[in-house]
């Protein structure tokens, strides 16, 4: 087996994960973390594949499903979040939302 | 038919970068959807054809509609017809477009050559694999998945519900008076 596409592959996902890391840091837009959050979600469940595929193995796919579900759910809880924080404070700075308050 | 992971490999690397640095909200989704696309050829050459149907469906389908549907949402009230036409330059759409056609040559190439479309040493994982895996041994994740769906729904219905303004029928009356 050769390693070349297993090693590239894996540093791939290393590198989406990396840019998605410092799309949530630098960023303020709450949308765009979310975003964010997204393409770091899909950077594991690409290194779970690649995982899979190295050793012929269906779990890595299961856990890339499981994976996937959860970032459905993610999404929608987190966009039901940004419209009532939207509607609260009337922006889409996170820095806005840094009080606590009932 | 490695070239084939490397190009897409570059397409999402790209199209990420893209992502992270702009400044309107719909062309990163624009550049998002791109990346999605590229990392579903990345599956499809490491042999998993199915999980990359998956991800164009769910990933670029589905959430990516979802975040453009809450973003109509907010800003619904300042549009107009002269920013849509504003969106609509070419320099918005030439940056996905140039990536995407990438792919679609991809793609056309691996439909011509009429090979597998992974790369020699990789032995796929069909999806009845993963079928029998998913309802074998990992059955109680499917169903733990399932219980987790049912609180994604319940809770994003709870917090997108608009609170109605409750008033007191004494604060009504004197209202409806004044």
């Amino acid at each position: 087996m050769s390693g070349a596409p297993m090693e590239a592959a894996l540093l791939l996902a290393g590198v989406l994960f990396i840019l998605g890391l410092i799309s949530v840091l630098i960023r303020r837009n709450i949308i765009f973390m979310l975003i964010s959050v997204e393409i770091m979600l899909n950077a594991a469940g690409l290194a779970f594949i690649v995982a899979g595929s190295r050793w012929v193995q269906p779990d890595g796919q299961v856990m890339f499903i499981f994976i996937l579900t959860m970032a459905a759910a993610e999404v929608s809880v987190g966009l039901a979040l940004i419209l009532q924080i939207y509607h609260q404070l009337k922006t889409l700075d996170s820095d806005a939302a840094s009080f606590m308050k009932g | 038919m490695e070239l084939t992971f490397y190009i897409a490999a570059a397409v999402a690397v790209l199209s990420t970068i893209m992502v992270i640095t702009r400044y309107n909200i719909i062309h990163a989704l624009l550049y998002l959807v791109v990346s999605f696309l590229a990392v579903a050829v990345v599956f499809f050459t490491l042999g998993a054809p199915f999980m990359a149907a998956l991800e164009i469906i769910i990933y670029a389908g589905a959430i990516v509609v979802l975040i453009i549907f809450v973003i109509m949402m907010l800003n619904l009230t300042q549009e107009d017809v002269r920013r849509e036409k504003e969106w609509l330059k070419p320099s918005v759409w030439v940056g996905p477009a140039i990536l995407s056609a990438v792919l679609l040559a991809e793609l056309v190439y691996i439909v011509a050559a009429g090979t597998s479309p992974q790369t020699e040493a990789v032995v796929a994982v069909d999806a009845k694999l993963v079928g029998l895996s998913l309802f074998g041994p990992y059955i109680l994740g499917v169903q733990l998945c399932g219980i987790m769906l049912t609180a994604g729904i319940v809770g994003a219905y709870h917090l997108g519900r608009h609170k109605k303004k409750v008033i007191h029928r004494f604060l009504q009356e004197r209202s409806a008076a004044a």
